[in-house]
């Protein structure tokens, strides 16, 4: 008998017993099972507000409150703009990115060599670079974060390993909730799956000495969010 | 007495007594409960959230075989090999292999509580592998050789004046002692080890059995990089960890942080489905998944208690725990510390060698109210209790009992006993505490009130 077997066994012997869901007493029919609960979750977690400008803004302060820079934009001129002043003021050298609409309009505009990471790369050319700038899925008004999948934001490293994240977001990707969020993940890609999936809430942080904030624990030390 | 429980007692007194270590905790949690309580007000119905996580772990937990077989299928349909362990050593022997296949020489690893359980860095470290824990909290204990002192906060009982003095004694390097600086040390010793080394290890703390993904919750990134950089993954991750839908996590991400940290969500919850998949442009070749049951199981087949199972180690209970505040993690000698490690280490590691962790409780409930998956645990904990004394009586407390049960249903013999203790009492005193005093386990810190010289029953018949 294979461990799988053996472990299954394990388990289906000990669930004969059988135990009493929370919130139900003994004897007493159960109530409703799992799953309806869950889908309710919107009417428990943090509140967003109906209309798209009360969702942006609570994007905006969300975000401040996490330490990201977001940025809610006229055009995409003015996204050109935006970028070469970074660039300006940050002195970037070298940046790192990814075939995209955006992206690509993007990486023009700042006129520096680049990093396309869509067909592989070397992982230390990559470490040297000032900036990754990527797509993403999704901006979540509820908790300020970006999602993003290996397929829309150049690969799994990309948006982790330089010392700063610019996301490049339209204005239609902001979403509500997070239930919304896994929603989306659903419809647009279920069931093929982009191998990793990541709602990045805020740049890297670590409160491991003292329980104090430290910003750039091993991630991106500043997270830039563009949205047009 | 065994030497666990001699060695808790020990450590218990001496940190109970530590001012100091009482200090540091206080002040890293000070800041935890203020954020906690802001984020869990954030939400427009803490409570249900947590009725609904509780069900949903317990449908994850009671058709834990059907969401196992599910979970396994999905991932090895996108060319994940999937291990199961039915103990800490098995679990180790196939990490091994796999490195030993790879012929692998230094490992990178995110935190794993899992890894901790099965004492993994120890016998890998053996064989002549590198390993390094990239956690910055977890680094930091590994440098100091000791386990984590919390599941969540594993370096939180130290300064930054012991963390300058750790790093400027092992790494050579610490330019100051603010939390910024030394923060970036370990950022740059880290940074080549993610590039250079041969496999990347992480736990996990959900697995998704409807769409076949493991969920890791972090907040520096360093999961994110042990993912993608090394050639070869190995994900070590309890049996237990399983949540029915994808759409779940909606719900339990944010509790997690919240529960755990006090944030709304934490920096990266990434969910991994399968190593590098055709036309994408990097990320591991070989993803291994590891299902440990390391005595699950029996915990599962103890249906009063199988709740213990949905925790989803947020560390919420220890944070509220009065012992924990005033004992420390390490104090407990067991990988899983504080109010949910008191109530399953016996059934991990056998009953009567731990049941002395259900006793260091004051069954404040503190811990149940924290609890954002409403484990039962300070009733667990009188469950262990009564466990550990049906399978193995204590003949003096049965003894005493017995005796008690006979005087106090027997008036004459009652009152007898009070004129004895009125008698007797006064020479109580001179021997108080120390341990001629048959009573010093009680009375070494704390007084026995005076007994009256006339009792209720004899004041209201002298009345009339």
């Amino acid at each position: 008998m294979t461990e799988r077997e053996k472990i299954l066994g394990r388990i289906r012997e000990a669930l004969q017993t059988k135990a009493t869901m929370p919130g139900a007493h003994e004897g007493e029919p159960s109530p409703a099972l799992a799953g309806a609960s869950t889908n309710q979750a919107r009417a428990w977690l943090p509140s967003v507000g109906a209309s798209e400008a009360e969702q942006f803004d609570l994007f905006a302060r969300n975000a401040a409150d996490l330490k990201a820079d977001f940025q809610l934009l006229a055009s995409r001129e003015d996204l050109k703009s935006a970028l070469t002043r970074l660039r300006d003021q940050e002195h970037w050298q070298r940046v790192a990115s990814h075939r995209g609409e955006i992206s690509d309009l993007a990486c023009q505009a700042l006129g520096l060599p680049v990093l396309l990471t869509d067909r592989g790369y070397d992982v230390q050319t990559l470490e040297q670079c000032d900036v990754g700038i990527t797509e993403c899925d999704a901006l979540i008004a509820q908790t300020g974060g970006v999602l993003v999948t290996n397929r829309s934001a150049g690969g799994r490293a990309l948006s982790v390993l330089p010392p700063h994240h610019v996301v490049l977001a339209r204005r239609e990707q902001l979403t509500a909730d997070l239930p919304a969020a896994f929603a989306l993940l659903q419809q647009k890609y279920a069931p093929d799956f982009p191998s990793m999936i990541s709602f990045i809430t805020g740049p890297s942080r670590t409160g491991d000495i003292e329980r104090i904030l430290v910003l750039g624990a091993h991630g991106p030390r500043k997270l830039t969010i563009f949205c047009v | 007495m065994n030497s666990f429980v001699s060695d808790f007692k020990t450590r218990a007194t001496e940190k109970a007594g530590d001012l100091r270590h009482r200090q540091v905790i206080r002040t890293a949690l000070r800041g935890y409960e203020i954020v906690r309580d802001k984020r869990k007000a954030a939400f427009q119905s803490w409570e249900s959230a947590r009725q609904a996580a509780a069900v949903t772990k317990w449908e994850a937990v009671n058709h834990l075989d059907t969401h196992l077989k599910a979970l396994v299928a999905k991932l090895e349909a996108r060319g994940t090999k999937v291990h199961w362990a039915s103990n800490g050593e098995q679990a180790r022997e196939i990490i091994a292999q796999i490195l030993r296949d790879k012929q692998a020489r230094s490992i990178i690893k995110s935190k794993a509580m899992t890894s901790e359980e099965i004492h993994l860095n120890h016998a890998l470290e053996k064989e002549g592998f590198t390993v390094v824990e990239s956690d910055l909290g977890e680094f930091i204990v590994q440098l100091r050789h000791e386990p984590p002192y919390h599941i969540v906060f594993p370096s939180m009982h130290l300064t930054r004046g012991e963390i300058k003095d750790l790093f400027q004694r092992e790494l050579g390097d610490a330019p100051s002692d603010t939390p910024e600086d030394l923060t970036m040390v370990a950022r740059r010793v880290m940074r080549q080890k993610y590039i250079t080394a041969d496999v990347g290890f992480t736990g996990a703390n959900f697995a998704i059995a409807e769409t076949g993904m493991i969920s890791i919750t972090e907040n520096e990134g360093n999961a994110r990089l042990t993912a993608a950089l090394p050639k070869t993954m190995i994900t070590l991750i309890g049996i237990e960890k399983v949540l029915p839908r994808f759409a779940d996590l909606a719900l339990f991400l944010p509790m997690l942080a919240t529960a755990g940290a006090g944030q709304p969500m934490t920096c990266y919850n990434t969910m991994y489905s399968g190593p590098r998949q055709p036309g994408e442009c990097d990320g591991p070749e070989e993803w291994h998944v590891v299902l440990l049951d390391n005595r699950r199981t029996e915990l599962l087949a103890d249906a009063e208690q199988r709740d213990a199972l949905h925790c989803i180690r947020c560390g919420a209970c220890l944070n509220v725990c009065p012992i924990f505040r005033n004992v420390g993690g390490h104090t407990y000698g067991t990988t899983y510390s504080g109010p949910v490690g008191s109530v399953i280490t016996p059934h991990l590691r056998g009953l009567q060698e731990w049941k002395h962790l259900s006793k260091a409780s004051s069954l404040c409930g503190a811990c149940t109210e924290a609890c954002p998956v409403k484990i039962d645990l300070h009733h667990h904990l009188l469950q262990n209790r009564r466990n550990a004394s049906a399978a193995e009586p204590a003949f003096f407390e049965r003894l005493a009992f017995q005796i008690f049960g006979i005087v106090a249903n027997e008036p004459a013999f009652w009152s007898l006993a009070k004129k004895i203790g009125w008698l007797t009492q006064p020479w109580q005193r001179l021997v108080k505490g120390s341990p001629l005093d048959p009573a010093r386990a009680w009375t070494k810190t704390r007084d026995l009130p005076p007994q009256p010289r006339e009792s209720f029953k004899d004041w209201w018949r002298n009345r009339q």
